[in-house]
């Protein structure tokens, strides 16, 4: 009996805010609520069948439905997805290994650029014969290429550089993103691979291959609104897929490698561990990762071009990395979640909020100071665009105060 | 062929003017390289910070009236020592923020402080500027003095702000080269860079020379963005990024942790950086042109890295586990 008790505490929880988002579909507020609901079921002491049960209803039913009525709450959920899935991936090299990867991003864009080009009219200008843009139903085989790509490449840059210490391979790691930036911002002359800084568009989307069954049962769903639910469940499939296998390979034998190469690498190897080996693996499995993301990212996107793959990119998949915990998988789920929320809707609410003052033109008195027009707010101060900063914060309070990061890996609460 | 010899003249210029620029901002992660063994990756905002104190007090001058009436070599002298005062300064308080409470952790966790203080303090500027200008892209007030040019021969047009920016930089190079190598407190930076743990032992206090350290690097990486202001006009807080890379790129090809090696290694990427972008078009008849010569710097980079870690006049850097 008094294990239903925290239970039911949570369903009503979760039935009052999503009540909420829906009687307040504009609402930032509402739906952070409902989005709460998920990082409560860790940490209320219900049966694990409950929580599972819980948070399908919520991902499955809820966080679409609400989605329906609002796009943006949607558009942010594939959001949460898509970086939930890149930090998993960068928390196998940073957290698992140790190895501080600061171009990341270098995959992300490898695998946008690959459908992007082949799934778009842009590989008509250097492949003859008309062929292009592929057919949506190619998008699923660009996926699995898309990992061969990832894997193939993140192999070839580790191999010559896992060699070096940790900060020289930060910095090789962060040249090679830029080059892989430079080129493809470049690559419209002499031939035109990537048409440049302009990008390419349009590009396709993943086939509805289960639209006549939706229509078989009589549900007539228009276009614009199914892409959108189709994303979500496309990204929370492949969030959850690379969950699980990260989470296998932590409590395999290549998992333990990992995390003995982090301790000691001297000692990792002088056990038999295969230390080059097991580092280039663990660069090829994040990489891959990125790159299957950055192939879903350029479907959902329609439009890529090189802005969307700078430095600052990388850096806020770190962040989210460290802010959650290196090496620990919740960590990294639950920084992801953090940082895009932060950045999507804090940041973005508290922008039109200062905005909306500004136009109210109410005048402020303060005591000593006088009154102050909100008008005269400078119009350059939105917090929306001060991303950078907030990404500075996190890393330096957390390296500070709180290294091991909010939900620090399992192992350290064991010793 | 014609063409390619014709132009080698304001190519090499060029490329000098870029290396001693370098040079300048290497000292600084040279110098923190070599006592404290950690990238420290926010010297690039410091840099920058120097370009926007001197772009500052240009415009304070200039509302002042006073930037046609005061002698050019006042004002230049003003504005780098401003530069250079407030860039050392941030540079020490930046160590003591970030930097200090972290002295006993691995390297990593050092390092990525510093990316975190570098992202920080470019928005910190951009905030600044916005509120204080309304604007965060800033350009320097013309100086008529440092727009004449020089023709020295047909092919060769010396631009009085490159003769500036290489005079200047020849002059604090040999000024730091001296004071690290034959005063005491030189000295002392170049003990606790060896072994800090005897220094402290001998009485050096090494906490206080770490914070010398970071302002002697920061005052470098201030003037350096103070010339590049002069000289290339327009600053924003996110400019730093790319000649940082550079510059550290410098560092490393001179041999980290090295203070003639930072030198030499600025000049070398420099003059490569210079010919990179005119003569790969040339080279490859228009199939690449200047803008892959950030692409070049940095295969650069990796390539010392991979087959020479120690650089060009390689000190053996000690092994430490990260």
């Amino acid at each position: 009996m008094s294990g239903s008790l925290p239970s039911l505490g949570l369903l009503a929880y979760i039935a009052a805010s999503s009540v909420l988002a829906f009687v307040f579909p504009q609402s930032v507020l509402a739906f952070l609520l409902v989005e709460a609901s998920l990082l409560l079921l860790c940490y209320v002491p219900a049966p694990l069948k409950i929580k599972i049960y819980l948070a399908a209803l919520v991902l499955l039913i809820l966080i679409p439905f609400l989605g329906t009525f609002n796009g943006y709450y949607l558009e942010v959920a594939i959001q949460i997805g898509i970086y939930v899935a890149l930090a998993l991936g960068l928390n196998i090299v940073v957290g698992f290994v140790g190895l501080l990867n600061l171009g990341f991003v270098a995959f992300y864009a490898i695998g946008a650029y690959l459908w992007a080009i082949f799934g778009s009219p842009q590989a008509n200008q250097f492949i003859p014969g008309g062929f292009f843009p592929l057919s949506a139903n190619w998008f699923f085989i660009f996926l699995i290429f898309s990992i061969a790509a990832g894997a193939l490449t993140g192999t070839l840059l580790g191999l010559p550089v896992l060699r070096l210490r940790g900060d020289y391979l930060a910095i090789v790691t962060l040249g090679f993103a830029e080059v892989v930036r430079a080129v493809v911002n470049n690559l419209d002359k002499p031939i035109n691979i990537t048409n440049g800084p302009k990008g390419i568009s349009p590009i396709v989307k993943p086939p509805l291959f289960f639209k006549p069954w939706l229509e078989f049962f009589g549900l007539e769903i228009a276009d614009s609104t199914l892409y959108p639910l189709y994303f979500y469940f496309l990204v929370l499939l492949m969030a959850l897929l690379i969950i699980l296998i990260t989470r296998r390979l932590e409590d395999s034998r290549v998992g333990r490698a990992w995390k003995a190469i982090r301790e000691d690498e001297l000692a990792a190897s002088a056990m038999g561990v295969p230390v080059v080996r097991m580092k280039l693996f663990a660069f090829a499995v994040g990489a891959s990762f990125a790159s299957a993301v950055g192939v879903l990212f350029a479907a959902k996107q329609v439009f890529i071009n090189p802005e969307s793959f700078t430095f600052m990119e990388s850096i806020g998949v770190l962040a989210m990395v460290i802010l959650g915990g290196m090496g620990s998988i919740p960590g990294a789920i639950l920084g992801a979640t953090g940082v895009t929320i932060l950045n999507l809707q804090l940041l973005k609410g508290l922008s039109l909020w200062l905005n909306g003052l500004r136009q109210s033109g109410a005048e402020l008195t303060l005591p000593l100071l006088g009154s102050y027009s909100l008008s005269q707010l400078p119009v350059q101060f939105e917090p929306a665009k001060y991303e950078r900063m907030v990404f500075g914060l996190i890393l330096i309070l957390m390296m500070i105060y709180r290294p091991q990061g909010i939900l620090p890996p399992r192992r350290d609460r064991r010793t | 062929m014609e063409l390619a010899l014709e132009i080698l003249p304001q190519v090499l210029l060029e490329g000098l003017v870029l290396g001693f620029m370098y040079a300048l901002i290497a000292l600084g992660y040279t110098m923190v390289y070599g006592v404290l063994e950690f990238i420290n990756f926010a010297h690039s905002e410091i840099f920058v910070l120097g370009a926007f104190v001197g772009v500052e007090v240009l415009f304070w001058l200039q509302d002042a009236g006073q930037l046609a009436v005061l002698h050019p070599a006042f004002v230049l002298s003003l504005v780098i020592a401003a530069g250079m005062l407030i860039s050392g300064l941030a540079a020490m308080a930046l160590e003591r923020v970030a930097y200090r409470p972290l002295q006993s952790s691995p390297r990593l966790v050092a390092l990525i402080s510093a990316i975190g203080a570098s992202f920080f303090l470019q928005d910190a500027l951009r905030l600044f500027e916005s509120l204080w200008r309304n604007t965060f892209y800033l350009n320097y007030p013309a100086l008529d003095v440092l727009d004449q040019v020089l023709p020295l021969a047909t092919n060769l047009v010396v631009p009085v702000k490159s003769l500036m920016v290489i005079a200047t930089s020849l002059l604090s190079l040999g000024g730091l080269y001296y004071f690290v190598n034959r005063t005491r407190i030189g000295t002392a930076i170049r003990a606790v860079a060896q072994d800090p743990e005897t220094a402290s032992l001998m009485g050096i206090p090494v906490n206080r020379i770490i914070a010398l350290t970071f302002f002697v690097g920061g005052a470098m990486g201030g003037l350096a963005g103070v010339l590049f202001g002069l000289h290339y006009s327009l600053v924003n807080p996110y400019s730093g990024f790319a000649p940082g890379l550079k510059a550290f790129t410098a560092a490393v090809l001179g041999g980290i942790g090295n203070i003639p090696g930072a030198m030499l290694g600025g000049m070398v990427l420099g003059l490569l950086e210079a010919f990179a972008a005119s003569y790969l078009s040339i080279l490859t008849d228009g199939a690449f042109g200047a803008e892959y010569k950030d692409v070049f710097a940095f295969l650069v980079l990796i390539m010392i890295l991979i087959f020479r870690p120690r650089g060009l006049l390689g000190e053996t850097v000690r092994e430490g586990r990260a």
